[in-house]
């Protein structure tokens, strides 16, 4: 357990390097410091997500009370939790995808930017333009490589040079070297890993500015994982990135800030603890935040 | 020790027992597999053998490019054109009726109506293909037809391929509703939601996505639909009336393959003469016109198709 512990204070220390190193080039004067903690509370942060007091109900049957979290811009924010307690319910309230489930109710606010997505004329499928997702089970279209990158910028009515979009988001999410010289085959064709990444790569085609990730790797071997999540670390400096991961060490490997929920026993998820991934994993605040981080329950 | 003897003992002789029975059911399965597969070869071969035999006695070069069907009369006109076309201008112009009837109604079932109106809506559209065909057949003579001819076309006759083309087509839509509605709800949800993640539309999403994925389906479905508007016999003959007629006018009277076999098959003509014999000659044109069209469309539906397991 605690070798665990250890492991994952190692894998925080390793992402707040990576930081600095790019912080270090954007703003000079901060010195680097070696405690990580201190140096994020010394950042000014942007909310691109607010979430406000949100509530969700199934048919009647509440999923998640009360929810209130500000998501920073430019970063990336984990979702744990034991399984049930509301993270996917969450993070699909975010581009407004649990629309598409039948007798969804929802309370409270979402602003994104500052604007709220859940106004009465707000569209559904423009809010989704601006927010990415990709899925726990790779879902490439059965189409081509190319038309899969290509779809979202299509149906946006995308005007520019279509062929450089697909390489520029096949090379941004790591993907173009591998299949640069087979654009017209199925996207099916691929490997897991690749698939979701190809994903990926459909997904930032959009352009959007918040990419939504429920479980991104749980279907790839360890290898794929890594690259995946090497794209994330890379894809943060310029999207707002919020991941559900059962996976405590990917969590304390790719995000800058932890949410912790929890379910009940009337099996309502409620937001436990927000904080930087740092301190959640090191120093929890609430007992049961170390419960779940220790493995004593979940 | 002896008691572990025996009970392995029985247990061996249970599941030879078992294995026999499992053997005996593949052997009946075999069989009734085999009397179909036995069925589809005679008649294979008989048209094959009477429809031979026809052409030892007339030129397959007028069978083809005559445009005279009298071969009951006695100057004998032997072209079979004029069934040909009586055929497709029924089956094509039931097929315009119903492919888009059908695939909208699938559409809407599978994507737009609520689980309660497709509970109830999607039987009701299913009992149309229950209703006898000849009940189709009446309800186009003493309906459609004097609607048409009262209202649209005052020239037309009794008889016309219009109305059958109409009730055939009515008669079919199901085939395509059903079969396209259950292609569209194999359509894994991922897919949906892949779709609406990047900003599709719900049009958007059933347009591009969904109906894509689901083609091979939904193809299948408008083959089965037309061979069953081919095939479909009692309706014609009662809407569209019994004269081989070479001709694109879907108001005046003609006669399609499947009607002019029935018609001869029922009537005195001798077994064996050479009017007889026609009847495998259309037989055995009709049989490779649907060969032709289910190779095409298995073409179409592999190119097309895109696969998503
Ligand atoms: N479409 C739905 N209809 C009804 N109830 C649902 C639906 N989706 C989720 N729920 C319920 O809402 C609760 C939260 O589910 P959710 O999928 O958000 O959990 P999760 O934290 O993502 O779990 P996991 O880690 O297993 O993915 C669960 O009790 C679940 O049964
Ligand atoms: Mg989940």
């Amino acid at each position: 357990m605690l070798g665990l512990r250890l492991a994952m204070v190692d894998a925080v220390g390793e992402g707040i390097m990576d930081k600095e190193e790019n912080r270090s080039l954007e703003v000079p004067e901060v010195a680097i410091s070696t405690n990580g903690a201190e140096e994020l509370e010394d950042r000014t942060e942007t909310v691109a997500i607010n979430i406000d007091a949100l509530s969700l109900w199934y048919t009647g049957v509440q999923a998640i009370e009360n929810v209130s979290l500000q998501i920073p811009e430019n970063q990336v924010t984990a979702l744990i939790g034991p399984s049930g307690c509301g993270k996917s319910t969450l993070l699909r309230c975010i581009n407004r995808m649990n629309d598409l489930i039948p007798g969804v109710t929802l309370d409270g606010h979402i602003k994104i930017h500052g604007e709220s997505i859940y106004e009465k004329d707000v569209d559904p499928v423009a809010v989704r333009r601006n927010v990415g997702m990709v899925f726990q089970k790779p879902n490439p279209f059965p189409k081509s490589i190319y038309e899969n990158v290509a779809f979202g910028a299509r149906i946006n009515g995308y005007k520019g040079n279509m062929d450089e979009l697909v390489r520029a988001s096949l090379e941004q999410a790591a993907l173009w070297d591998e299949v640069s010289d087979k654009l017209s085959e199925s996207g099916l064709t691929l490997s897991g890993g690749q698939q979701q990444r190809l994903c990926i790569a459909r997904a930032i085609a959009v352009k959007p500015e918040v990419i939504l990730m429920d479980e991104p790797c749980s279907a790839l071997d360890p290898i794929a994982t890594q690259r995946i999540e090497d794209l994330i670390r890379e894809l943060r400096s310029t999207y707002t990135i919020v991941i559900v991961t059962h996976n405590m060490q990917q969590a304390a490997r790719v995000s800058d800030k932890t949410a912790f929920m929890l379910a009940g026993e009337e099996r309502v998820g409620r937001l436990v603890e927000f904080s930087p991934t740092q301190e959640l994993f090191t120093n929890p605040s609430d007992s049961r935040t170390e419960d779940y981080i220790t493995g004593r329950f979940g | 020790m002896s008691f572990e003897t025996t009970r392995v003992t029985a247990r061996y002789r249970q599941n030879l027992r078992s294995n026999l029975g499992g053997r005996l059911i593949g052997a009946v399965l075999f069989l009734c597999a085999f009397v179909t597969v036995v069925t589809t070869v005679g008649i294979v071969v008989i048209l094959f053998i009477e429809g031979l035999s026809f052409f030892a006695e007339v030129s397959p070069i007028e069978f083809f490019t005559g445009t005279k069907w009298t071969p009951l009369f006695t100057s004998k006109g032997f072209g079979v054109l004029p069934l040909i076309s009586g055929t497709v201008l029924i089956g094509l112009g039931a097929a315009c009726v119903a492919l888009p009837l059908g695939t909208l109604t699938a559409i809407y079932l599978s994507e737009y109506a609520t689980p309660r109106i497709r509970s109830v809506m999607k039987p009701l559209v299913e009992v149309l293909s229950g209703i006898p065909t000849v009940v189709y057949g009446y309800f186009a003579l003493t309906f459609i037809s004097p609607f048409i001819k009262e209202y649209l076309y005052p020239e037309a006759g009794p008889y016309m391929a219009i109305s059958a083309i109409v009730v055939v087509g009515i008669m079919i839509v199901p085939i395509v509703a059903s079969i396209s509605d259950d292609a569209l709800r194999a359509v894994p949800r991922e897919l949906r939601e892949a779709a609406y993640g990047v900003g599709a539309s719900k049009l958007e999403v059933n347009t591009r996505v969904v109906f894509p994925a689901a083609l091979s389906g939904v193809i299948a479905s408008y083959i089965l639909a037309i061979s069953r508007a081919i095939g479909e016999t009692m309706a014609v003959t009662v809407a569209a009336g019994a004269r081989p007629n070479l001709t694109a006018n879907p108001f005046e009277a003609v006669q399609t393959m499947t009607a002019y076999i029935v018609s001869v098959s029922l009537g005195d003509t001798p077994h064996g003469t050479i009017e007889f014999k026609t009847i495998f000659a259309v037989g055995l044109t009709l049989f490779f016109m649907t060969l032709v069209m289910n190779i095409i469309s298995s073409r179409i539906t592999k190119r097309f198709r895109e696969v998503y397991d």
